[in-house]
């Protein structure tokens, strides 16, 4: 049987020429980077090139990135550093409803500390309002955080117009590019962008690893205390094989070709599932504005946990945003925010691809997933419902 | 997660489908909890005699109402509205503790069903 990874969101396969290194610098170069000695200094020369290569990625200088242990803890230290050491200019942060739980959970905690949180509300394809986001910056505004490219259903939001509407108010500028990054070119010269959390595990590196970039000037406090590591903001002993992991996933990973190579295989896969299969919604925009690895449907009348049982079956990964797959019983409250009811939340399919797909899983997929659906709307007691469609069609 | 025994029954129901003059349908649930499930009863004798179901959920909703399918087939009305979930949990070999309450909705369906052939016998 065929295998597919199609959960490309949650993680990625590790390539192998970054494992390779990983395994290089923690079996041999294994060094303390704060250490003197000459295996010091072969590790502290091996972090200050993974910045290096960090920082050219985003056209960005080597002292404005700072390793972390991933996408959490990186937006953890920006949303909570930032609005400690900002204080004495406002207690307001301007964030969407659509972030990941790591953004809205440290706002809600934020909140608990005195802060005034806004949550903008997105459209149907999930961008952000932008007449609200002007309408909220007030003079207690010290930060705005808005996702990049949305890990549930692909919207890449405009950093530059927003980055521009921060920039005139005098607002720092976040945003969370831990699915876009490598996707989606991103120079912080060109977007006015202050702050951006990165990870490694999403483009093919280790997990517990990422980086923050912050601009030059920024007022941010370091929220891990011990010694002088990361320039005093991120305190910890660096993890040397992960970032020299990372870098070189962002080396393998930056190339135009590998993002219209995905594009084309989304596409393939969208436009397959929409002519082959009825009563199927897309979620999320279509074209450019949608990250290339990036394919989110509903179908009616199933139940999205289900759809992902009968695909493992068939040795395909996906997943969904469907009630009855998260511990809470509650919907995915993205799918909530694009305003879809509660049989489409719970009809969900998100399949995420990445460069190490291939055309035949993407053939395998498209001959698999309409028996799954057909299969399970054969148990599914809306018949009579799927008759109207089907005479109304 | 799931135990072998509930994806193996949610890959293969045995008594999934409709049934052709049914003495009895029951229905539950609604698409806001995620589960919606209808039991077709034939009933000979005050006993359960074929039993078919369909379910829109999740692999638990679908892999209980196989398992309570099995579960009440041949038994009496009275015996089969005495079933607890706790048998359907059993027979899966254990379900998460977020999932039992699809069980729950598994007799619930039988319950319903059961109720309204009572209801249309008296109304006779």
């Amino acid at each position: 049987m065929m295998y597919v990874y199609l959960d490309n969101g949650a993680t990625t396969q590790v390539d192998p020429r970054v494992t390779g290194k990983i395994i290089k610098y923690m079996n041999d170069r294994y060094g303390n980077a704060s250490s003197l000695h000459f295996k010091g200094r072969e590790a502290k020369k091996a972090l200050d090139k993974a910045r290096h290569t960090i920082a050219s990625s985003i056209n960005a200088r080597a002292d404005e990135i700072y390793f972390t242990s991933g996408g959490t803890e990186g937006n953890n230290l920006i949303l909570k550093g930032v609005a400690f050491a900002n204080r004495e200019k406002g207690n307001h942060i301007i964030t969407t409803k659509v972030e990941h739980k790591c953004v809205l959970e440290s706002c809600k905690w934020l909140e608990k500390q005195g802060f005034k949180i806004t949550y903008l509300d997105v459209d149907e394809e999930g961008f952000v309002d932008i007449e609200q986001l002007k309408n909220a910056i007030s003079d207690r505004t010290i930060l705005v955080s808005v996702i990049h490219g949305n890990n549930e259903i692909g919207t890449i939001n405009d950093l530059k117009e927003i980055g521009r509407i921060c920039g005139e108010k005098g607002v720092y500028f976040h945003s969370d590019a831990c699915q876009s990054y490598t996707k989606v070119a991103i120079d912080v010269q060109e977007m006015p962008v202050d702050l951006l959390t990165l990870n490694a595990h999403k483009i093919h590196g280790p997990k517990g690893v990422g980086a923050i970039y912050v601009r030059d000037g920024v007022k941010i406090e370091g929220w891990q205390h011990g010694g002088f590591h990361e320039m005093g903001i991120r305190a910890g002993t660096e993890n040397i094989h992960g970032i020299v992991g990372f870098a070189e996933a962002v080396k393998l990973s930056l190339s135009s070709k590998h993002i219209s190579y995905m594009t084309r295989l989304r596409d393939k896969l969208i436009d397959g599932v929409m002519t082959r299969i009825p009563y199927v919604r897309l979620n999320g925009p279509r074209g450019e504005k949608r990250l290339c690895n990036n394919a989110h449907f509903s179908f009616k009348f199933i139940e999205g946990e289900a759809i992902n049982g009968l695909l493992d079956d068939y040795g395909i990964c996906g997943s969904t945003g469907s009630a009855c797959s998260e511990k809470t019983l509650e919907p995915s409250y993205v799918l909530k925010s694009l305003g879809l009811n509660h049989e489409m939340m719970n009809g969900s399919l998100r399949m995420t691809l990445s460069r190490f797909t291939t055309e035949e899983e993407i053939d395998y997929v498209l001959e698999v997933l309409p028996l799954v659906i057909r299969r399970l709307r054969e148990i599914s007691p809306f018949k009579e419902e799927q008759h109207v469609f089907n005479r109304d069609a | 997660m799931y135990s072998t025994e509930t994806l193996k029954r949610f890959k293969n129901p045995e008594f999934v489908g409709d049934m052709e003059n049914p003495d009895a349908v029951g229905e539950i649930g609604n698409f806001k909890c995620g589960d919606v499930m209808k039991v077709y009863l034939k009933i000979k004798d005050d006993r359960i005699e074929d039993i078919k179901f369909e379910t829109y959920g999740c692999v638990a909703a679908i892999a209980s109402t196989d398992m309570m399918c099995e579960l009440v087939k041949g038994k009496t009305l009275d015996e089969a509205y005495e079933m607890s979930n706790q048998e359907i949990v059993n027979g899966l070999k254990d379900l998460p503790p977020v999932k039992v309450h699809c069980s729950i909705l598994g007799t619930r369906s039988l319950r319903d069903a059961i109720d309204k052939y009572r209801e249309g016998i008296s109304e006779k």
